[in-house]
């Protein structure tokens, strides 16, 4: 396998139960020539405000930017559907030229009456950046001319990675929050982010907690709403979950705000189970403590029996994953050991190295630990490892059966709910479905001699 | 006709595009070539998106290299970052060929791609297969200038610009396809074939894009259009190139003004006539008959059409997608009996109202309304006015048709939301008896859904 990674990537790549010291480098720009799996500043911004389903978001920039993030996310919404267009300035040869401002202001001029948001986020892209447009002031006056915000999304694409992105997608946000007017809000009150509610998830999550008698004031930001955002700075609580996204948020509020904030996991049965019972533990509350046990128990009850048949089948079967950010690896390994499986090889696109310490740690010897990973090296991984099933985005999937691997979608496209107990049970059927599944036998895998190298 | 529909409104911003952008259509193009690697010279996020986005539809890997820029590379420009990634992709592909593209971001630095080619060229120590240097081919392609069907055709010309030069005359054909399904590329090869024509099809993804179940993740798949047989284009007899738009016949100009090779111009061969005139072309070029098989196919068709024609007569259908296809449609359309109320497009090739009227003349008793440069706002505006029974053209009308509770029929590009986009047909005889096929079933379900009898026969 060491031939199959570039040189210059040698570093992001560990096996676990060697005796060589920890060692991997991340965030790191990706290595041109390299398929990367990764995305681009915007793509990170977009990912975190796009379930904000009351708000304008336009895309100021040449139309691909748009084109290609057009309701591609199950992030649904119980009301407005506002998140569920593809607003652009597409951007043409002219504006390269003289800039695009007066476009975007005139863009602005028509789709804020028209669609009566309630903010309006304009995400630049590359272009807008070398053109150098004043986006703050055009967001600025148009705030003025419609009475509404109008921010502005510092993602020009090439300014970094999907990190950069998020942290753009942050900064806008906190321009929001602490504008609204916090009266009512129980003591036992708490804002859920970084979850965007594919799939519904969301409810499964704030259903939980309404049950304990905690609150949820703002959902930053699946199924999000301008004005939650707006007063989330009331809540007693942020929970924060998908490592990369919303951390940052989590930070503004708490050094301005004095809002702690937790992290939490609401994939696979331990993980969900946990957050539930820090919860109570946070606001030392006897009797929620005594409901998170209800539910943890009626819950598992429920899915319990179906699990345990699913597991005899799953026992033993190994796993890959490659998901965007490590957070959500530490679960998928649980949830995979609840279901008897092995993880083989883990890998993010965005991890932090304290992130590959935990995964290194948790994770069994001879498990392959990666960042950033490109087509190729995937590969080689997931023949040397002889996987059976695989657990990564769209653009995994083909990799994985063109290998004749069964495969998962685990990321942000999902149109499968994954959180909560429920969600553990979907999981695992999903699982079951692919590794079960009886096409594997007649792939050329399993029904030719292995070839010993492989398009090396 | 026209004064019945909305007030033309003139959107500055673009809502739900119907289009993607000019690196894309490119990237397609250059996966037609044999060994060959797409290369988009910008920021690693336009790549992802992309690959993202043609996955969904071919459900097959789709590899597209970038060089990555960083902020650094943006403001001092890309050079470094492109050569540097053109070794890494030969070294780790074994690549023949290089499709490089370029992106908005290094169009608007400026970055002058040819001369960093051939910088490159010039001080390289990389060696590709056989101790060849791999083609390096270039496209610009930047998105604000057009959609996603005039880069699949800036590439398709830049290869037969760079790689295809005049050399002695032999008896095989150039066939230009325009952007197609695999399948469509596969049934005109067996097409070729059948009348005895040696054809270099260009370019030809039908199995890059469309593999077979392997061992091994194939990093470079197999097929393609042979590089040698590209070379060999500009001695070919004729070229037979497809498609109505000025972009999509720019290659087959280039052809015959630098190597003299014959043009036969015909537009997509979309439904009875322009099949006809795709089978008649062939003939004179074979000194053939059409084979009988073909015959056959063209009589059965005809006699599907006189089963069928009172379901589908008078008949109401919004069509969009990319500009050839739109036209090639219509013309169908109007054959089977279906008015086109609606010809939207998001490309703004020139000619796109007059080949409409063209191909329809005769058969239609409504002027075709002709909208390029739209997205699907304005589409779904003015479908919710002119009340069409179906929907023809690719997923990205599905809300549309979702909300007028009629029928979509899928074709073309993309398809995200159905399996086997990529082995539809649409062209030949083949694929307007399965477009016909479909298109009236899809009427007959609405009937029978919405029908209290239940009808079992229909
Ligand atoms: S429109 Fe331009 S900038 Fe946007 S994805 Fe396409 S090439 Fe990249
Ligand atoms: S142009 Fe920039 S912002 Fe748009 S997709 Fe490409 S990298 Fe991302």
């Amino acid at each position: 396998m060491s031939q199959m990674v570039f040189e210059e990537r040698k570093d992001q790549f560990f096996e676990t139960g060697t005796d060589k010291p920890f060692r991997i480098s991340c965030d790191k720009q990706s290595l041109a020539g390299a398929v990367s799996q990764r995305a681009c500043v915007f793509c990170g911004s977009r990912v975190v405000l796009y379930p904000i389903a009351d708000a304008l978001h336009l895309i100021h920039g040449p139309i691909g930017c748009a084109t290609y993030t057009w309701d591609i996310r199950g992030a649904l919404s119980s009301g407005p559907e506002l998140h569920r267009y593809s607003f652009s300035t597409d951007l043409g040869e002219t504006d390269v030229i003289f800039g695009g401002e007066a476009k975007l202001t005139r863009a602005l001029d028509e789709l804020i009456p028209l669609h009566q948001p309630k903010a309006a986020f304009v995400y630049s892209t590359c272009m807008v950046g070398l053109i150098g447009d004043d986006m703050e002031a055009v967001c600025k006056k148009a705030t003025e001319r419609h009475g509404i915000p109008v921010i502005p999304v510092m993602s020009e694409g090439f300014k970094g990675n999907k990190r950069a992105g998020y942290y753009a997608a942050c900064e806008a946000m906190f321009r929001l929050v602490g504008t609204g007017d916090t009266e009512g809000i129980p003591p036992m009150s708490v804002n859920l982010l970084g979850d965007f509610n594919l799939a519904g998830e969301i409810w499964i999550i704030r259903e939980y907690l309404e049950r304990m008698g905690v609150s949820v004031v703002a959902n930053i930001t699946g199924d999000g709403r301008v004005a939650d955002v707006r007063r989330a700075h009331g809540a007693a609580l942020n929970l924060v979950q998908c490592s990369g996204s919303t951390m940052e948020l989590a930070k503004m509020m708490k050094e301005t705000y004095g809002t702690p904030f937790m992290r939490v996991s609401y994939l696979g049965a331990d993980d969900m189970a946990q957050a539930l019972y820090d919860v109570a533990e946070f606001f030392g509350d006897a009797q929620a403590m005594e409901r998170a046990k209800e539910i943890v128990s009626e819950e598992l009850g429920r899915i319990y029996p179906r699990l345990k048949r699913l597991r005899k089948d799953l026992e033993g079967k190994r796993a890959a994953l490659y998901v965007g950010g490590a957070f959500k690896a530490f679960s998928l390994i649980k949830s995979f050991r609840l279901l008897g499986m092995k993880v083989v090889l883990a890998g993010s696109q965005t991890g932090t190295q304290e992130d590959y310490e935990e995964l290194a740690s948790i994770c069994e010897p001879g498990t392959i630990i990666v960042d950033d990973a490109n087509p190729l090296e995937l590969m080689h991984c997931l023949i040397e490892k002889d996987v059976d099933v695989f657990v990564g985005g769209v653009k995994e999937r083909p990799i994985a059966h063109k290998l004749g691997i069964g495969f998962c979608d685990h990321n942000h496209e999902r149109k499968l709910a994954l959180e909560g107990f429920v969600g553990m049970l979907n999981f695992a059927e999903e699982i079951h479905a692919t590794v079960m599944s009886p096409v594997w036998r007649f792939t050329p895998r399993r029904t030719l001699p292995r070839l010993e190298e492989v398009a090396a | 006709m026209k004064s019945n529909l909305a007030e033309k409104r003139d959107y500055v911003s673009s809502t739900n595009a119907c289009k993607a952008c000019m690196p894309l259509g490119a990237s397609i193009a250059f996966k037609g070539v044999e060994g060959c690697v797409p290369f988009l010279h910008g920021s690693q996020g336009c790549a992802t998106y992309m690959r993202r986005y043609l996955i969904s539809h071919f459900r097959e890997p789709v590899d597209i290299a970038s060089s990555a820029l960083g902020e650094g590379e943006a403001v001092f420009g890309g050079g470094p970052n492109l050569k540097q990634g053109l070794v890494n992709v030969i070294n780790k592909y074994q690549a023949k060929a290089v499709g490089i593209a370029t992106t908005c971001l290094t169009e608007t630095i400026g970055d002058n791609v040819p001369a960093i080619v051939k910088e490159f060229l010039d001080a390289a120590k990389v060696e590709g297969p056989g101790g060849k240097m791999p083609a390096l081919i270039h496209a610009s392609t930047p998105s604000y200038a057009a959609t996603h069907a005039e880069g699949f055709h800036a590439a398709v010309d830049a290869i037969v610009r760079q790689l295809a030069h005049p050399v002695a005359r032999h008896s095989g054909i150039n066939l230009l396809p325009g952007f197609v399904s695999p399948a469509d590329i596969r049934h005109l090869q067996e097409v070729a074939k059948g009348f005895g024509l040696k054809a270099t099809l260009l370019p030809d993804y039908s199995r890059p894009l469309d593999a077979p179940a392997g061992t091994s993740y194939e990093i470079l798949p197999g097929g393609g259009t042979p590089l040698a047989d590209i070379a060999k284009m500009g001695g070919a007899a004729a070229t037979l190139s497809f498609g109505w738009t000025p972009y999509s016949q720019a290659a087959g100009r280039d052809l015959q003004e630098r190597c003299g090779v014959a043009l036969h111009d015909l537009g997509l061969p979309i439904g009875l006539r322009q099949s006809d005139a795709m089978f008649e072309a062939l003939a004179a070029l074979a000194k053939r008959e059409i084979p009988s098989r073909h015959a056959d196919q063209r009589g059965r068709l005809l006699d599907a059409m006189v089963d069928g024609h009172k379901y589908l007569s008078g008949k109401r259908a919004v069509v969009y997608g990319e500009q050839d296809l739109v036209i090639g449609l219509a013309s169908f359309l109007a054959e089977i009996g279906v008015q086109p109320v609606l010809c939207a497009s998001g490309g703004r090739g020139a000619g796109f109202r007059e080949n409409l009227e063209r191909v329809t003349e005769g058969l239609v008793r409504e002027t075709v309304h002709a909208e390029p440069g739209v997205d699907f706002y304005r589409i779904a505006e003015l479908s919710r006015e002119l009340k069409p029974d179906f929907l023809l053209g690719h997923s990205k009308g599905y809300l549309i048709a979702r909300e007028l509770g009629v029928p979509l029929v899928r074709v073309g590009f993309p398809i995200h939301d159905r399996f086997g986009g990529p082995r539809l047909h649409h062209l030949g005889y083949r694929g307007a008896q399965e477009m016909y096929d479909r298109i009236v079933n899809a009427l007959l379900e609405q009937k029978q859904s919405e029908s209290n009898v239940g009808y079992g026969y229909l």
